[in-house]
């Protein structure tokens, strides 16, 4: 069989799978799961930055994807599906962590830890910044966590929180901004 | 804040908060745990009913937006 003859069985076998997990195969389900564990896990890390709550998150990603199934497009594909399922996961997480002050000590930089890049901006300084970005709304914090501390594509970052282009920037600039003051009340002028 | 500013923000976030190492996408698994065992667990658990403050919490607002029908922007924006 030809190279391209054996892409056509996979997509056709993919194209199963989408479609037996539309109609809600637990066994379709696995074999996507098995497939996006990793891609679901790693973007919901960047966002929490904590491996047990990304492990949490991802079940509760997963859960909640299964109980999409009849919503699913095939068509639209399901890495994007999945990404954007777990942005809100995330962002849920997010706003129940505020509600509850919570704040682990993995959120935040070591004040003994070296400086990276500029010496010049103290543990401290460092330290508040990551404190006044943790204050910020979650759908801010956010955008800003993935646009600008991950560097990930603005096209990305639109389609996981289902908002525009322009929207991402537009809380990314009100992030940043929202950040300054609070760091200006503190007395530091970034 | 002009673009000079908002570069020097991204630079200090970066530097307080940075990026998680190494590119999760390229099938680093740091959990290094088979999740399937605990989505089929969530599976069958039976779904939660929300707590009956949550419904109190939820007529409250939709009672102060009726009463106060200019905060909903305020509200909107902190959710």
């Amino acid at each position: 069989m030809s190279g391209a003859g054996q892409l056509d069985v996979d997509d056709r076998d993919g194209l199963n799978h989408l479609l037996a997990f539309r109609q809600g195969d637990v066994d379709a389900f696995e074999t996507l799961f098995r497939q996006h564990q990793r891609a679901v896990y790693g973007w919901i890390l960047r966002i929490v930055r904590n491996s047990s709550t990304a492990e949490e998150l991802t079940v509760e990603t997963f859960w909640r994807i299964y109980l999409a199934h009849a919503r699913f497009e095939p068509s639209r594909g399901f890495e994007g599906w999945a990404r954007r399922i777990a942005t809100h996961a995330a962002l849920d997480w997010m706003r129940a962590a505020r509600t509850e002050n919570e704040l682990t000590s993995e959120l935040l930089t070591d004040p003994a830890a070296p400086a990276i890049g500029d010496p010049a901006v103290s543990a401290e300084i460092r330290q508040k910044t990551a404190l006044a970005f943790e204050r910020l709304p979650p759908k801010l914090r956010i955008a800003a966590v993935l646009a600008v501390i991950e560097e990930q594509p603005q096209k990305d970052v639109a389609e996981a929180l289902g908002i525009s282009v322009a929207a991402v920037k537009l809380r990314v600039f009100r992030a940043l901004r929202l950040l300054r003051k609070d760091l200006e009340r503190q007395g530091i002028t970034p | 804040m002009n673009t000079n500013d908002q570069d020097r923000m991204k630079k200090l976030l970066q530097q307080a908060l940075p990026p998680i190492d190494g590119d999760p996408d390229s099938g680093r698994d740091d959990s290094g745990r088979d999740l399937w065992p605990a989505v089929l667990k969530r599976l069958d658990a039976r779904p939660a009913m929300p707590p009956w403050f949550d419904w109190a919490l939820l007529a409250g607002l939709v009672g102060a937006a009726a009463l106060f029908p200019t905060a909903i922007p305020v509200l909107l924006y902190y959710l």
